[in-house]
């Protein structure tokens, strides 16, 4: 038996490598798009390539890519969490309203600025915990129970700031998007650490394969012995703590807290996981498609901003652009998006 | 249906196949393929998974046209490949994965897309009068005003038969009819088939289980890999033969292998008093290296009983120990620390992420063994894979292989990589060889006596003889309870008369 298996496991070994290479080619299928983007904006616009806009384009896209990290992990382990956007705005809004003086709109309890900063990946990671337990525990429909969360939080922000911007808050609040290092903001390389953390821990470590396994089959992942409850309800808890981020990464970027703060992001979110290759169905897709599909949308953001597109046309041509991409992407990948 | 001709001009076949190739890019999946059934009897279409079986009967329903051939019905060339009501005319398949809409009446399925009514709009009266009235012509006996859902497996397939000959098809392919029913279910179904086969219906009967083509069938036309082997009576082909022509080699199965002498080793399993509503009071020992089978029909308890073991099912009362250490229940980690190891009773609904490589579903279980914190070293990954492939003789191109590309047996001998990964004290197997071919069934079979000589426990858990055969004694579940316990060397008639509750 031993010889007459020597020989076709040699040559399966040799077949499967190149099956390997070709799914690992997959992962950067829109990286041609991507290139064509960049230089398409670097013929019509001179100021597109510039080091300035570059980092602008960066700085303006580390919020969004850390949101969609969030999502592409749920969306991964086969669930959805559309309030995430809403975890955005009231994560940082909690925080602040906790620092600020009452004069501010603040609830007056005027905690110390870097309590009322924990104070924001507490709320995130609570928020993402009871998105969990309705999920995960009562076992509510996922997509219809988050966007019933995202109108509740949504509104508190609103009720709790009375529609109004929150200006006042200490400079460390601001300082992940105004701090630099080698000349890009902190919120940068925030989301450049998480991105790589999530993508190793996706590859090469047992939680992160869990997902796929669960997102692909859940049944058959719990009669692998994997805990199915106990790991999604951990992952929409990371996801959570990861949109309260963004949500700080966004405040420090805008200066300020609005009550719409996030508002309509899920949309874009969504747009990039896909057109990055996630499935909506759950058990496919890799950190590298998401971040790319993060600067495909950024790119495409900053190029129609330097093209100075009437205001009131852009949302159209962007929504036409992230059609396009998810058809060419559909395209290139061979794969149907689920 | 063509009435007998005088004998002088023989009776065309009802379907006739010949010369079929066809090929899925370089896949050979059929190769001068032909079929005859002549009206009016049941006919077996046997083979391993892999042989063609199911290529073969997408041709004969027109969904794939062949590279080359012709499929002929009663002498005349097929329809057309798009007229799909010239098909259903002539031929419909009742698939393995029922085609009934659950959340649709019986009724509703019965006339999908060509409900009666008058220009366009639908009259629900006229359409459940006249589903109750096909439903009383072929003796079909359920209410068309209840959803599908409600329906067992059984009536379903029924509901299916029904609604084929509706078209006014009087061949009927029947894919695995068998595959989830219990034996008197197995038994009804027989029935009906021979009651149709007399009022002027033709089968074609796929069937992994050999006894019952005996069975059932008249004649039986085997394929081995992508070929036709030969078409002959029944009667003219006796069992080993059969398996034979599969194979292509001499098979040796229905003989009981356990060992006839009580197993006298420590004692590895204690149950005492388990219930849970599926079984009641259930007290069983498993020693070491011993080799333990549970019959019993589909409704018995005895696989609640396993999954209890397995940590999927909690039970309502009673325990169990492990080695004298309390066995946990409800959590399929604790279980498997335990050192319990199983196959699940369904592949496809609890053995494999379909989506993910052969690799990683043969290791899923161990994921925190493969590197050091909980790391997944790929290498590492690899080679325990490339092991599995190698001991279970999996065929796949290799670990990074999507595992829904394998054939059956072969998923499910990744299923058996997955539970023997952790090295289990006890091994438990649900089904282990449902839906699978006789060659696999063999080497997954072969499994157990390779482990327990090494020590490992065995509790099999079927109704199916040929995986009962290796157990050193079968305990026979009725309705919830152990009611018979039988010892290697039992003959099949006494186990299958216990699993049906008549010793």
């Amino acid at each position: 038996m031993t010889e007459a298996m020597a020989k076709p496991r040699a040559a399966a070994g040799d077949r499967a490598g190149s099956g390997a290479m070709l799914r690992r080619l997959r992962e950067f299928t829109l990286v041609p798009a991507l290139i064509a983007l960049v230089v398409l904006g670097a013929v019509v616009n001179d100021s597109f390539l510039t080091e300035r806009n570059i980092i602008s384009i960066l700085g303006a896209s580390a919020a969004l890519a850390l949101v969609v990290l969030a999502e592409s992990l749920i969306l991964i382990t086969g669930k959805i969490d559309l309030s995430l956007e809403s975890t955005v705005g009231i994560a940082p809004g909690l925080g602040a309203l906790l620092v600020i003086p009452a004069a501010s709109a603040g609830f007056g309890t005027k905690w110390p600025a870097w309590l009322g900063i924990l104070a924001i990946f507490v709320v995130g990671g609570a928020i993402g915990a009871f998105n969990g337990f309705l999920s995960v525990k009562l076992r509510l429909n996922a997509f219809i129970v988050s966007l019933a969360m995202l109108i509740v939080l949504r509104g508190l922000l609103t009720g709790a700031t009375e529609g109004k911007t929150l200006f006042d808050m200490p400079s460390s609040f601001f300082s992940i998007a105004t701090t630099t290092f080698l000349k890009l903001p902190m919120s940068v390389w925030l989301a450049v650490a998480c991105f790589a953390a999530a993508g190793f821990v996706l590859r090469y470590h047992r939680l992160g394969r869990s997902l796929y396994a669960i997102g692909g089959n859940p049944e058959a992942a719990r009669a692998a012995g994997i805990r199915v409850e106990r790991v999604t309800w951990a992952v929409y808890t990371i996801a959570g703590v990861l949109a309260a981020a963004a949500g700080l990464c966004l405040t420090g970027y805008v200066g300020a807290i609005n009550a719409n703060q996030g508002q309509n992001m899920i949309f874009t979110v969504m747009a990039a996981a896909v057109i990055g290759g996630i499935s909506m169905n759950g058990g496919k897709g890799t950190m590298t498609g998401a971040i790319t599909g993060v600067l495909l949308l950024g790119v495409v953001d900053n190029l129609l901003t330097l093209a100075q597109v009437a205001s009131f046309w852009k949302q159209a041509i962007y929504g036409a652009i992230i059609l396009f991409a998810l058809v060419v992407s559909r395209v290139t990948s061979g794969q149907a998006q689920e | 249906m063509t009435s007998a001709e005088p004998l002088d001009d023989p009776v065309p076949p009802l379907a006739e196949a010949s010369g079929i190739t066809k090929r899925f890019g370089s896949t050979v999946a059929l190769a001068d393929a032909r079929l005859t059934v002549d009206p009016g009897e049941s006919h077996a279409l046997v083979g391993r998974n892999g042989a063609g079986k199911s290529t073969l009967v997408n041709v004969l329903t027109g969904i794939f046209p062949p590279d080359t051939g012709e499929v002929r019905f009663d002498g005349e060339p097929a329809p057309s490949p798009g007229d799909r009501d010239g098909w259903r005319s002539k031929v419909a398949c009742v698939y393995q994965k029922s085609t009934i809409i659950p959340e649709l009446t019986v009724a509703e399925n019965l006339f999908v897309n060509r409900q009666p009514g008058r220009r366009g709009v639908i009259s629900w009266r006229r359409m459940r009068r006249e589903a109750a009235e096909l439903l009383e012509t072929w003796d079909v006996q359920v209410d068309p005003a209840v959803p599908a859902r409600e329906l067992n497996v059984q009536d379903r397939q029924f509901v299916e038969i029904a609604r084929a000959l509706s078209f006014g098809a009087r061949f009927i392919i029947l894919d695995e009819p068998t595959a989830q029913l219990d034996s008197a279910e197995i038994e009804r179904l027989f029935t009906r088939m021979r009651s149709l086969q007399k009022s002027g219906v033709t089968f074609l009967f796929i069937s992994h289980h050999l006894q019952e083509v005996y069975e059932v069938c008249q004649t039986v036309t085997v394929f081995r890999d992508a070929r036709w082997i030969t078409t002959r009576p029944v009667a003219d082909l006796p069992q080993a033969a059969l398996v034979e022509a599969m194979t292509g080699e001499a098979a040796d199965l229905g003989r009981s292998t356990g060992r006839r002498e009580p197993v006298t080793t420590q004692v590895r399993l204690e149950v005492k008093g388990l219930s849970d509503g599926a079984y009641e009071d259930v007290d069983l020992d498993v020693r070491r290296g011993e080799v333990v089978g549970l019959a019993g029909s589909s409704a018995s308890g005895k696989i609640e009983l396993a999954e209890t073991l397995v940590g999927l099912r909690r039970p309502r009362s009673g325990t169990a120990t492990m080695d004298g250490a309390p066995l946990p229940f409800g959590d399929v980690r604790r279980a498997m620390s335990a050192g319990i190891g199983f196959v699940p009773r369904d592949r496809h609904r609890q053995g494999l992420v379909a989506g993910l490589p052969v690799g990683e579903n043969a290791t899923m279980t161990v994921a925190d063994k493969l590197g050091p914190y909980g790391m997944v070293r790929p290498r590492r990954l690899r080679a325990v894979a490339a092991k599995a492939i190698a001991d279970l003789d999996i065929k796949t191109q290799g670990p990074d292989q999507p595992v829904n590309g394998l054939s059956g047996g072969n998923q499910q001998k990744v299923v058996m990589a997955r539970a023997l990964a952790i090295d289990p004290k006890l091994l438990i197997l649900i089904n282990p060889s449902a839906g699978v071919d006789v060659k696999s069934k063999e080497a997954l079979l072969g499994i157990v006596d390779e482990i327990r000589a090494q020590g490992t426990s065995v509790i099999v858990v079927s109704d199916e003889l040929d995986d009962l055969r290796p157990c050193d004694r079968v305990l026979v579940f009725l309705h919830g309870r152990i009611t018979a316990e039988h010892s290697a060397g039992w003959n099949d008639h006494d186990l299958v008369a216990s699993i049906e509750g008549v010793s």
